[in-house]
């Protein structure tokens, strides 16, 4: 009987730790390398902090969208619907310039676990600086606990979501001080301590998260709406709240 | 099973899987703050601004050994590893690992630099949390956990880095 090893690969990447999680007799290794070179390529791409990444220039007008590599244009279409679903929420101009930053992370993690899926991984998780994609098959009862970290109690969990395909992602305000900003004011958000989204395609599960902190107080009753989403938030005074459905996807 | 066991301890996952939600009873791990002249830093911000010291523990001045090895009461060997500093946002993070064999003993923080008052709190609170959660990763019923925590990512790296440096 092959029995299924756990192949990890922990790389640092866009500022923050990715780590990767295959559950398989099979090994995984160049395809983990090539995951690695993936997110690379990403950061290069998509960075807002180096000022040579195709996001950069094109906010800079130095080059035109046809100059850049077709996933910019990918996840600049992708940003427009997804602030059309988020009543503008979700912005790829929250703050004036150019940032998608909020969709890029997700959808790089998403097609890293694609990657591992067109290899024949079935069973495998991407973290990305907090930001997860699991993979599984529930007829084999391959799970995965997500557990959500308490922005209030660092170090503790605030709640625990399960699922075979997962994806969760977790926006706040409290620990990396109102980062999201609210796109109809400019200014950061305030309203929830975090918010934790989970879907089943981080791409977009993330820019809902990144959408409902913007929210703030209004972000419970539209992720109660949100088709094929759960929502779980903690107010500024450690209140807790979940939609209905919250933990089980 | 011993196997898998092993495997668990010495990743990432494992380490990620400390932040479980388990209720712990007296804290283990030692905590220090270094000065932050120990640390390779980018920019002035990594300097702590007065008063916010947050310190647990005075000062220890200079850097220490990377590795330390002494013998155990039943003659295996135990080894202090410190894992990289990690410069985060919010503060450094330095862990240092004890181990025997491969198993961990214990962790204490080498540096928790404190930026803020939140930073402060992590200091007195949470980094034991973190720490007497490390050991029990074994146990730990959570698979990978989601947030946005740059100092635990902080915590989870010069974690990692240890435990490659030990091999384990």
């Amino acid at each position: 009987m092959t029995t299924a090893i756990r192949q990890r690969r922990v790389v640092e990447c866009m500022g923050t730790v990715f780590s990767f999680d295959v559950r398989s007799p099979q090994k995984y290794e160049s395809v983990l390398d090539d995951a690695v070179r993936w997110l690379d390529w990403v950061d290069t791409t998509f960075s807002t902090y180096r000022s040579t990444s195709d996001i950069r220039r094109l906010a800079a007008g130095e080059v035109t969208l046809e100059d850049c590599a077709p996933e910019v244009g990918e996840i600049l279409r992708t940003c427009e619907l997804l602030s059309a679903k988020t009543a503008g929420y979700f912005s790829a101009y929250a703050g004036g310039a150019l940032d998608p930053s909020g969709l890029v992370k997700g959808w790089a993690i998403e097609r890293a676990s694609d990657l591992l899926v067109a290899a024949g991984s079935t069973y495998h998780c991407v973290n990305g600086g907090g930001d997860v994609q699991c993979v599984g098959d529930p007829q084999a009862g391959q799970v995965w606990r997500v557990g959500i970290a308490h922005p209030l109690h660092l170090g503790k969990l605030a709640s625990v979501v399960v699922g075979s395909r997962l994806a969760v992602a977790t926006s706040g305000t409290a620990e990396r001080g109102g980062h999201v900003l609210d796109p109809h004011t400019g200014k950061p958000a305030h309203g929830l301590a975090s918010v934790t989204v989970a879907g089943t395609c981080l791409g977009r599960t993330d820019a809902f998260a990144t959408a409902a902190c913007a929210m703030g107080s209004q972000a419970r009753d539209w992720l109660e709406e949100l088709p094929g989403h759960y929502g779980f938030g903690i107010d500024n005074d450690g209140t807790t709240w979940a939609t209905s459905g919250w933990g089980l996807p | 099973m011993k196997r898998v066991l092993l495997s668990i301890t010495g990743t990432v996952l494992g380490v990620v899987a400390l932040l479980s939600f388990k209720s712990h009873g007296p804290t283990v791990g030692t905590l220090g703050v270094l000065p932050p002249a120990n640390v390779p830093t980018s920019s002035s911000s990594t300097t702590p601004r007065p008063g916010d010291s947050g310190t647990a523990a005075p000062p220890r001045p200079g850097s220490r050994s990377p590795a330390t090895t002494s013998s155990t009461a039943n003659g295996s060997a135990t080894s202090k590893i410190a894992g990289d500093a990690v410069e985060t946002p919010y503060g450094v993070v330095q862990v240092q690992i004890t181990v025997s064999g491969k198993k961990i003993r214990n962790v204490s923080l080498l540096q928790l630099t404190a930026f803020d008052g939140r930073s402060q709190e992590i200091n007195s609170q949470a980094a034991p949390i973190l720490v007497q959660e490390t050991l029990a990763a074994q146990s730990a019923n959570i698979d990978t956990v989601s947030g946005a925590s740059y100092t635990t990512a902080g915590y989870i790296q010069s974690l990692q880095s240890a435990l490659n440096k030990a091999g384990i």
